[in-house]
């Protein structure tokens, strides 16, 4: 199943944020989104997730995702939005209950969800119990559950440490391996896009545009290795290069706001 | 190799040192367990000493040994049991009718922009109005019965118990809702699976107040129209200058309070132990 970003426009008022964006994410393709602050990033997967109406053009879906999806465009949120008041077991089951399963099947897909992310043991915990990293754990097992087709990842990392941020981009890595699920990963940090994605969609400073989609040219496991850290940091610079000034612009307009 | 540090660090004797003053204390204000009790038997010592040894009028302010008796009495010969449960059926009955209409209100409110458009206007004009105003008028609606005392109370619950859901709604964080959104859950389950629990705290915070507002509205009720309760006894001891009664009737008062209070802690301690 491909995402297709097709012509989108939005407006917060009179406030354009996102100008004529066009891309096409494919199937079991990861996809990273960077740049400036306030360049529409967060707003465009929201509008990709069907969470924000665009002011014009649609995100759009083709080919059929995959029979076992329960919920093929799956959010994995900056701020993890778990229920307080809801064990790790109970929030990863949440978007399950109105599904029609039987409690078995959820239970199955609940333990495999938890199982993958390194949770079992944390079931009857409760979010406020957990460290960032490990909340941001039960929001991709709450993800994982629903067996999504792309997941849309909304600066997944950012409220982390670097030690956290570090384990759980291992954890993406090892989780987009095998291509089966594809990934929309908007992020500010130009490591992180190197890191994990196929492709690097740069948008420029408000209202965003596509200024250029850089491919990343080596497969995941290449990028882990220490003889690819030069072409992955040649390839961050090149990036940084591109929105460098727009970035202290729109820092410097930020600040006048 | 690294080159290792030494572990010890100790600083340079060749000047004066001088410890940087503790500057972080205060503002972290804790109540002893027992500090309240303590403070309250004090206060009770002193009153009966001062009633026992003549230096107060008692019939201005009885000794508190006078009212315990006066509650024996009352108890003993029925009459705190009358009373008393002429008053918790009011209470009963209007606080529960007020508090369902509150909630479906304040819900409706939270989650409809017609119902807070035109709900918002009506409590922010009718809240401010005191309930006890309208007794005469609700009389004359229903009759002399229990029906104006309990629509009375009903009222004073209502208005506040809508303003606590419908902030408590408000109050849910947004990310939770379009998380639910996110996964296709629902209109219903997202209202019970995500609002509900997250206005809780706001809905409970607000019993606490409805509660006394009760109280409050049942003694006026009772004071103005009834025969039983115990509004209706504190003003015929009043009007008795059985001053000893009276604060019979104003320390049952207390307690129940106190009673509502603890009931809505172990409510709170059940059901938002997650907090």
């Amino acid at each position: 199943m491909d995402l297709i970003a097709n012509h989108i426009t939005h407006r917060f008022g009179d406030l354009a944020v996102l100008d004529d964006v066009s891309f096409t994410v494919g199937a079991g393709e990861v996809v990273a989104i960077v740049g400036p602050s306030g360049c529409g990033k967060s707003t465009l997967l929201s509008i990709l997730g069907g969470l924000l109406q665009p002011t014009s053009g649609a995100p759009e879906l083709r080919g059929a995702p995959p029979a076992d999806s329960l919920n093929p465009l799956t959010f994995v949120f900056q701020d993890f939005a778990l229920l307080p008041w809801a064990t790790v077991e109970e929030n990863v089951e949440f978007p399950l209950l109105h599904a029609q399963l039987s409690a078995a099947q959820r239970r199955v897909l609940v333990e495999d969800a938890l199982r993958r992310t390194g949770l079992t043991d944390f079931r009857q915990t409760y979010p406020k119990q957990l460290s960032g990293g490990m909340r941001q754990r039960v929001g991709i097992s709450r993800a994982l559950a629903v067996r999504p087709a792309i997941l849309l990842m909304d600066e997944p990392l950012s409220a982390l440490d670097s030690q956290t941020r570090e384990l759980l981009m291992e954890d993406f890595v090892r989780l987009l391996a095998d291509g089966g699920m594809g990934a929309v990963y908007v992020t500010h940090n130009l490591e992180e896009a190197a890191r994990l994605a196929d492709r690097i969609v740069v948008l420029s400073r408000r209202p965003g545009r596509i200024r250029e989609v850089v491919t990343v040219p080596m497969t995941r496991t290449e990028r882990g290795e220490t003889a690819a850290r030069e072409k992955l940091l040649a390839l961050q610079n090149q990036i940084w290069s591109l929105i460098r000034h727009e970035a202290i612009d729109a820092e410097r307009e930020v600040q006048h706001a | 190799m690294l080159d290792r540090a030494p572990s010890t660090d100790t600083p340079v004797k060749s000047e004066a040192t001088r410890r940087v003053r503790f500057r972080g204390a205060g503002f972290v204000p804790a109540s002893s367990r027992f500090g309240g009790w303590i403070a309250l038997a004090l206060v009770i010592a002193l009153w009966q000493a001062a009633g026992s040894v003549g230096l107060v009028n008692p019939l201005f302010l009885p000794a508190p040994s006078a009212i315990v008796r006066a509650i024996y009495e009352l108890a003993m010969s029925g009459a705190l049991w009358q009373h008393l449960s002429a008053s918790l059926l009011r209470i009963g009955v209007g606080w529960l009718l007020g508090t369902a209409a509150g909630i479906a209100v304040g819900f409706a409110i939270g989650l409809s922009r017609l119902a807070r458009s035109v709900g918002i206007t009506f409590i922010s004009a009718l809240f401010p109005i005191p309930k006890i105003a309208l007794l005469p008028l609700l009389i004359l609606w229903l009759g002399i019965g229990e029906e104006p005392k309990i629509a009375t109370i009903a009222l004073g619950v209502f208005f506040s118990t809508a303003i606590s859901v419908y902030s408590g709604v408000d109050a849910v964080p947004r990310n939770l809702i379009r998380m639910a959104q996110s996964f296709n859950v629902p209109f219903a389950t997202i209202v019970r699976k995500v609002i509900w629990p997250g206005a809780l705290p706001a809905i409970l915070a607000g019993f606490r107040i409805t509660a006394s507002v009760a109280l409050l509205l049942v003694v006026s009720a009772e004071m103005i129209g009834a025969q039983y309760g115990i509004g209706a006894f504190v003003l015929q001891a009043g009007n008795l200058m059985q001053t000893d009664q009276l604060l019979a009737g104003v320390v049952i008062l207390s307690v129940f309070g106190l009673a509502v209070g603890k009931v809505i802690n172990l409510l709170e301690t059940r059901l938002l132990h997650w907090r």
